[in-house]
């Protein structure tokens, strides 16, 4: 007891001061890794493999909000009505840059491996190899600085709770995630591009047989997974700042994120990249922040062991 | 119109047009957040000449390019069979003699006398230290990545933490870390490749035993974070491996055995022949390896692993094996470099090493020993070349944009590398017309 005994005790008097204010970031985090997980799902879903280049549809959107801000936010900080039309620019140009580079990806990286049928392995070193290749031309074009986005809004404290200020940068992740979440539940749940999507998920084949037309369902899936993952890598550089490499590390998060849930469950996502978020946020208090990727990776591959199936389980094809 | 556009010809001519487009910005002038649009303008708009026939705009010359590399591609199609069926005629002879034995073992006694000799035909100082550093230490990492990669079929994006682990080990044991050395007196590199084959076998058995039972994607995303996170201890543990300053100096091996006396110095010259006894001594081991009991079992997992184990083969058995061995020839390629550059720095182990040595093994031919040395040889003499008198405009980590579309190109055009494995072709064949097993084989779908 005695040594870690009292470290536990002091680091738990850390955790009960600052709980509501790392709780805040936490689940701001965890809105955007939610976002970016379920892409990694809706992909997996009707290809059965993780999207490795997913990372650089993030880092597009990034970029497009990026220069979007840049060429529309003036010398002073806008705010009020200006603020929040500006912000659903950006989200839209994020949303529409992530899935227009979606769409070329699984035109140039899968679909002509789809059409061969080739193994698996196949997929996986072509999709490395876009991502690499995406994410080094980005460096090329853009330069290799990170740099900051003009802010479009006042980041004031909007409120506390129990103390906690909650900035407006966390509300816009609160809300705009909300939005984009349940919408897209609601697309998969009861559209019928949400129905062709979930019926190639259970069983290619058969949907085709019964007149899904699988290419076109894959592709939408794409488009659907590039806008949520492009949306959220504005609202992350927004916050971060953006450079070619940004993609990274919180795209192994979200996918973290997508097998806590349980990979292919769309609902699993969301809850996984929350729960992700507060951990990670919440481990600040035990660990040194250098240390906090560590934590992420650890939870990666504890669920891997224990629960390869996430919490509420691996579900293909289902509505939520 | 439409229909007009659908044409394959059409198409086609389309096609290789973005291509080039694609290619035309790769080599284009770079851009920054103040001017995006510079490097992609500049691409199609900045002059260049014609061929050194007369000078004009970038676009004109890819247009060019683009037109004959249609008009190629049309003939082939049209004339192909016939040039393959002439060509398979001319061919067959030198062809079916490469396959008998005692032919490929007099190739490689020659390639062996030439690889030899090569550092006293080249003397630039440049070239000679690149052939120990990115060259032979590259051979030997591919020829470890092929085993984890072409002969069992495990995607491990990681492979740069066992590189690392060896670094570090290395520079432990002979005192150049901040943590007393491990057996408190400083030793001499040669002692170190032991212990970092060892640790770096171990850490791969670790990292593997849990995840090896899982999909295969799933392993290639955990190798992945793991090489992270050995980059991230490495610049962060101050105490034990000295942060981002780097290690301390790593001595230089030497051998005092009785009346031989020997120190390996500065120059690159008697690492080159250092490295080249051990690249020997691997590919030696490894094509044994491929063709013993153990290779076979590695084949019948990759080739349908329900079928391995319903005749006693224990796939995880096996899986992990094939990562230790992949794991400690890293290890050990970590030995050479540390005890070569003399101090180490956590910033030369990244994802883009990584990257690298996947490439090597890619464009070589997957569990093709012959090809992945090829591949390593040919790759890192080019891009070595590009870093030492690089064409106008390019950059050096323009390379990375060219490795990632070369992996996007294999896969799409020659999945089975330049010089490919007979059985992985065969496999590969197979796979895509319906038959076998690969996919479940490559992620281990089955629970």
């Amino acid at each position: 007891m005695g040594a870690f005994g009292h470290y536990l005790a002091s680091h738990f008097t850390t955790l009960q001061k600052e709980f509501w204010y790392l709780l805040v970031g936490g689940v701001a985090n965890g809105f955007l890794y939610g976002m970016v997980a379920v892409g990694y799902t809706l992909v997996y879903g009707v290809l059965r493999l993780i999207n490795f280049a997913h990372s650089e549809i993030f880092m597009s959107g990034g970029f497009a909000g990026y220069f979007l801000m840049k060429a529309l936010v003036g010398t002073t900080v806008p705010s009020g009505l200006s603020s929040i039309g500006l912000i659903g620019l950006g989200i839209v140009a994020g949303g529409l840059v992530g899935a227009l580079v979606a769409t070329a990806l699984e035109r140039v990286a899968y679909r002509p491996l789809r059409k061969r049928n080739a193994p698996k392995l196949a997929y996986l070193i072509s999709a490395i190899g876009a991502s690499y290749f995406m994410f080094n031309l980005a460096g090329k074009e853009f330069g290799r600085y990170s740099v900051s986005v003009p802010q479009p809004y006042i980041n004031h404290a909007v409120f506390h709770v129990f103390g906690a200020p909650v900035l407006m940068y966390d509300i816009i992740i609160f809300v705009s995630g909300l939005i984009m979440l349940f919408a897209l539940d609601r697309i998969v749940a009861t559209t019928k591009l949400g129905r062709s999507v979930r019926a190639v998920a259970q069983d290619a084949e058969t949907a085709s047989l019964m007149g899904v037309n699988i290419d076109r369902t894959i592709a939408l899936t794409f488009v659907i997974g590039g806008a949520l993952g492009g949306a959220a890598g504005f609202l992350f550089g927004l916050g971060t700042g953006v450079v070619y490499t940004m993609g990274f590390t919180p795209a192994l998060k979200a996918f973290t994120a997508a097998v806590l849930g349980g990979i292919g469950n769309l609902r699993g996502a969301m809850i996984g990249g929350l729960l992700l978020g507060i951990v990670e946020s919440l481990s600040v208090v035990f660990v040194q922040a250098a240390y906090i990727d560590v934590v992420a990776f650890g939870i990666l591959v504890a669920v891997l062991l224990f629960r390869p199936t996430g919490i509420l389980g691996e579900r293909l094809g289902r509505a939520a | 119109m439409r229909a007009f556009l659908r044409r394959p010809i059409v198409r086609r001519f389309f096609m290789i047009g973005a291509a080039m487009a694609a290619l035309e910005v790769m080599t284009g002038p770079p851009g920054s957040t103040e001017a995006p649009t510079a490097g992609f303008a500049g691409s199609f708009t900045q002059p260049s000449p014609f061929f050194g026939l007369f000078s004009t705009v970038r676009w004109v010359v890819f247009l060019f390019l683009a037109v004959v590399i249609w008009a190629i591609v049309t003939l082939w199609s049209i004339q192909g069979a016939a040039i393959k069926r002439s060509v398979t005629t001319v061919t067959a002879v030198p062809r079916a003699a490469t396959q008998r034995k005692s032919v490929r073992r007099g190739l490689g006694v020659v390639l062996l006398i030439v690889a030899l000799i090569l550092p006293h035909v080249i003397t630039d100082p440049f070239w000679q230290a690149a052939m120990v550093e990115q060259i032979a230490v590259y051979v030997l990492l591919a020829m470890g990545l092929n085993v984890v990669v072409g002969f069992a079929g495990l995607l491990d994006l990681g492979f740069v933490a066992f590189y690392a682990i060896g670094a570090y080990t290395t520079a432990w044991v002979t005192g150049a870390l901040p943590t007393p050395p491990l057996f408190g007196v400083d030793l001499n590199p040669f002692f170190a490749i032991p212990i970092a084959i060892a640790i770096a076998m171990l850490s791969g058995v670790l990292l593997g035993a849990p995840t090896l039972r899982l999909r295969g994607d799933y392993l290639a995303i955990v190798t992945l974070g793991f090489g992270e996170i050995i980059t991230i201890f490495a610049n962060n543990l101050y105490g034990i491996t000295g942060g981002s300053q780097g290690t301390g100096v790593i001595p230089h091996p030497s051998i005092d055995l009785g009346p031989l006396h020997y120190v390996w110095g500065l120059t690159p010259v008697p690492y080159y022949y250092l490295t080249i006894v051990f690249v020997v001594i691997f590919l030696i081991a490894f094509s044994l390896l491929e063709h013993s009991r153990v290779g076979r079992a590695w084949t019948a997992i990759r080739e349908d692993e329900v079928a391995a184990e319903s005749v006693g083969i224990n796939p995880l058995k096996y899986k992990v094996m094939a990562f230790a061995i992949g794991a400690s020839t890293a290890g050990f390629a970590g030995v050479v470099t540390a005890s070569q550059s003399n101090n180490i720095f956590p910033s030369s182990f990244t994802l883009f090493f990584s990257i690298n040595i996947l490439v090597l093994v890619i464009f070589g031919g997957m569990g093709s020993i012959a090809g992945v040395v090829l591949g390593a040889v040919l790759i890192q003499t080019v891009s070595m070349y590009l870093l030492h008198s690089p064409p106008a405009g390019y950059q050096s980590a323009d390379l990375y944009i060219y490795l990632g579309a070369l992996l996007i190109l294999m896969m799409i055009f020659r999945p089975v590398g330049v010089l490919p494995s007979r059985r992985r072709k065969r496999e590969i064949g197979l796979a895509e017309s319906g038959e076998g097993h690969m996919d479940e084989v490559l992620t281990g779908d089955t629970p």
